[in-house]
Order: structure tokens, then sequence, then C-alpha cells
């Protein structure tokens, strides 16, 4: 396109056109850049709408679990904390633990196994600590992630630790 | 890293014969005459169908047909960042894409590049023409809305008046008596995948005959001497113009789509009355017209048979049209097909204008 035309030239001044069709080069290059950019990005918006839609819904710190205070001791029930499946326990001595219920090896959703008072994940044999999340046994790296527990006289309140723990 | 390149390039060469494309491309040529700007839209039709399958795939990723259709397309509208964007793109590219191949192909038959050797040429061109606007009526009828409902259930009655078969047929497309929640599922299946099925060879087939015989020029300039007939390069000289042609239909086409965003009407209501003036896309209004004056000029079914009859016909000799006019001399079969083209342009326009005015 931005062949440089030797018949054009002054006498003397192919420096001076050099620079000009250097110019041309990046000016049109960068107005190619920003049109495939203006492009791009509702192209890119559009497709990942539901994307930032469910990071929306995840950015929840807390959930309010109605009736849930009724849970019997020594079994636990799923429930969502944004978009996650998470787990809440009612121990045997009357304790109570929350935590995600997502694996941390491979994402898979993990359950509470009451007789064997362990979680325990189908897909690769990993065993967690109901009571802390700890990985005990299999090949998950990290403990579970816990959360906050508050039993109130209608629903048990779960919410994100601010520590993180 | 040149180096690097050129024996990738050599070994891929070997396997698949890349030095046969460079040299076709090289030597690949358009006409030069006054007449040549009617070569940029086949190009544009081409251009907006890609424009199409990208938008299609994307509108794919949030459409639900059945049940749920008019739904998802207001999601897509109104929840889905950009979605009104994609959708209204989609919509104006269909409509853009009628009236490119519409030129495209007035301009072919008056330069007469249906004659031989380009006759398969002309056929896979009406043919894609039809398919488009199979395409354009299967997928008017997505989203569901008052509109489309009614645009659909009028436009199905044409088949309908075929003689013996037409009822079943039309309930066999509707999947019942009325147009329903089935009939929007085979329409997605037809727009999605049937029609691109049989749409996509086919125009390969058109595009290679395009490589195989060259552009067609128009009688005046095939008259000339060969040493007076002017040509460029396709690769690049060609090729940059049918870009910037294409740059420009592209920004028109967001400019219309930004500006005239398509609209979503009411959900389709079974006991609702049809809206006040309701009609089809521009490019059904000639047939639509066509429908009601001989619906005017003979009352009842009889009317319904000779208008269907008559634009069917038509259409049949415009496809055959390469078996008739089939010489290169400028004889009394030649002025005939031009007149023919004439009354079918004059004919097409002004029933169009009459419907528009009628409503």
């Amino acid at each position: 396109m931005s062949k440089s035309n030797p018949k054009n030239n002054p006498p003397g001044g192919g420096c001076c056109d050099c620079s000009r069709s250097t110019f041309l080069r990046v000016a049109v290059g960068g107005a190619g850049v920003v049109y495939a950019a203006g492009l791009a990005y509702p192209v890119y918006r559009y497709v990942a709408s539901p994307v930032e839609k469910s990071a929306k819904e995840a950015a929840v710190t807390e959930v309010t679990l109605k009736d849930a205070q009724k849970l019997a001791t020594g079994s636990a029930l799923m429930f969502k904390f944004g978009a996650k499946p998470s787990l809440l326990i009612h121990h045997d001595d009357g304790s109570w633990t929350a935590l995600t219920a997502v694996c941390t090896h491979l994402g898979c959703t993990v359950s509470y196994q009451a007789d064997q008072k362990r979680i325990h994940c189908a897909c690769h044999g990993g065993v967690y600590d109901p009571k802390t999340g700890g990985n005990v046994s299999g090949p998950p790296p990290k403990p579970l992630q816990r959360y906050e527990v508050k039993i109130t006289d209608v629903a048990v309140i779960v919410s994100k630790n601010p520590q993180g723990a | 890293m040149k180096a690097f390149f050129s024996s990738i390039y050599s070994w891929a060469d070997e396997r698949l014969g890349l030095e046969e494309l460079v040299q076709f491309a090289k030597h690949k040529t358009v006409p030069v005459h006054s007449q040549a700007f009617w070569y940029y839209w086949g190009g544009l039709s081409l251009f907006f169908f890609v424009i199409q399958c990208v938008t299609g795939v994307l509108l794919l990723l949030y459409y639900r047909p059945g049940p749920e259709a008019y739904d998802s397309v207001r999601q897509i509208t109104y929840d889905t960042d950009f979605g009104w964007l994609v959708r209204s793109v989609h919509s104006w590219s269909a409509n853009l894409m009628v009236a490119a191949i519409f030129v495209h192909m007035f301009s072919a038959f008056f330069m007469k590049a249906y004659r031989k050797p380009r006759e398969f040429g002309w056929w896979s061109g009406v043919m894609l023409l039809g398919m488009t606007m199979i395409f354009g009526f299967s997928g008017y009828l997505l989203p569901m809305d008052e509109l489309a409902y009614f645009a659909t259930k009028v436009g199905l009655e044409i088949p309908s008046t075929t003689p013996v078969i037409g009822p079943a047929l039309a309930d066999l497309v509707r999947g019942g008596p009325d147009v329903n929640a089935y009939t929007v599922q085979r329409f997605f299946t037809l727009h999605v995948v049937v029609l691109p099925a049989i749409f996509l060879p086919l125009l390969g087939f058109h595009l290679w005959l395009v490589q195989k015989h060259g552009n067609a020029v128009p009688p005046s300039e095939d008259a000339k001497p060969a040493a007076q007939r002017k040509s460029e390069p396709f690769v690049p000289t060609f090729m940059m113009k049918d870009f910037a042609m294409w740059l420009v239909a592209f920004n028109v086409l967001c400019v219309l789509a930004f500006l005239f965003p398509w609209d979503l009407g009411p959900q389709a209501d079974v006991l609702k009355p049809s809206p006040l003036g309701i009609h089809p896309e521009w490019y059904f209004m000639s047939q639509f017209q066509t429908l009601k004056i001989f619906g005017n000029w003979f009352p009842g079914k009889l009317g319904e048979i000779l208008g269907v009859a008559v634009f069917t016909g038509g259409l049949v000799l415009w496809f055959l049209i390469p078996l008739y006019d089939n010489t290169k001399e400028a004889g009394r079969r030649a002025r005939r097909a031009t007149w023919f083209g004439l009354f079918a342009l004059v004919a097409l326009i002004v029933t169009t204008l009459w419907a528009y005015l009628a409503i």
C-alpha cells in the first residue's frame, strides 16, 4: 500500500519521503489498531456478559439460611454461597461449621459423610476434616475455605471471614 | 527469521501446492471500464454474509428456540451487554445483504454475464438469492414478537396455495395448523443448520466459477478489440479497492445499527388481533403486492393462485434466461432479454413502492 514511488521523490530528498511514508504507515497502522479495538470491545463485553453477572453474584459476603438452625445434629445441608456450592454441618457436639464445598484439588463438589465424620471428594478420594476443613488425606493441596457461622432463633447466617481463614 | 518462514513455506508448498495458488493470484486480473463499479457488489454481498455468520454465532450464544424464544431475545436486547448492537447488526446486515445481492444480480443481468460459459454462475447465483430470502424469512420469525408472528402466518399462506399438496406442506412447515413454538424450532433449525449446510457449498461453487471464468464484461466492452481493453491486477490493486468498499460498507452498517437499533415488539399473542399495517420485509413486498393486485382483479382463490403463478412463472423465465439469450451477437434475443430485465426491474420497484403506499 505505502510503497514509495521513486518517481515522486524530490531530487536528493529521499529522507523526506522516507519519513513521510513511515508516518503514513504508523498512522494507518494506529488507526487500524484503534478500529479493531473498537470492534473487539463490544464483542468481548457481549461474550463476557454472563461472566460479569456471575462475578457479581459471587461477590456476596453473607447468606441467610432461613430455618437452618433446625438442622439435626450429625447432619449437613448444601447451600449456595454466591455461585459456589457450600456445606453447613451441625456436629454431634452442637457446634456448627460452614465451608465451601469445592474441592481444592480439581474443583469437584465434596460431600459430608456423617457415618465416617469426614468430608469426602468422590472424584479422586480427597478427605477433609469436617470441623476445620483441613485437608487430611488424598490429593487436595489446601484446606476448604471456612465461613463464619452465626445462629439466631430463625436462621443461620453464614458470612465470609474477614481474616480469610 | 526470513529463512525460517521460507523453509516452513516450502515445506507446506511441497505438500499443498501453494505455489499454484500464488501464481493464480498473481495472474488474476479484473477488467477496467466505465461499468466496473458493479464488480464490487458480489464482494459486498459476500462481506455481509460473513458478518451474518459472525453475528449469527454470537446470537447463538444466548438465543433459545421454542417457547422461550421471545424471552431470550428480550434478554439479548435488554440484559446482555451490547446484545442490542449485535442483534441490530445482524438484522441490518441481513437487509443490506439482500439489497447487495439484488444489485449484483441486476448488474450481472444487464452485463449479460449469464451467457456462455457463465450459465452455472447465473443459476447458482439466483439460487443463492432465493436461499438468502429464505434465510431472511426464517430469521424474521425467531424473535417471536407480534410482527414476526403475523408476517410468518401470512407468508406461509403462499405455499399453501400450491395445488393439492399446499395445505399439507404448510402444516408440515409450521408443525401444526398455526404458527407456534414448534414453528420457531423448525425455522431455527432451517436458519442455522439446514440452510447454511446447503448455502456454503453453493457459494463455494459460485465463487469457484468466478475464478474459473473471470469477470464478465458488458457487451459494449466485449465488442472492442483485445488491445483496447484494459485490466488491472486483482492482487493487490482490485483487492485493496474491494477492502476499501468493505470498510465503507461496514461503517454504513455500524452507523445504521447504532442509530436505528432493531426493535423488539410485544410478545406474539394468539388471541390478539393483527396490528394495523402488517406487512412483510421489503424484499417480499413485491410478491405481497402482486398477490393483492390479483386478489382485487379476481376475487377468491383464483386471484391468489394467479398471483402466485405469475410470480413463479416470471422467476422461472428469469432463471432460464441464459438458455434464451445465449449468443454473443447483439441480435433480437439479446434485445428482448434486456427489455425483459428492464421490465422485471421496473415491475419490482413499482410493486414494492405501490405496496408501501397502500399500507
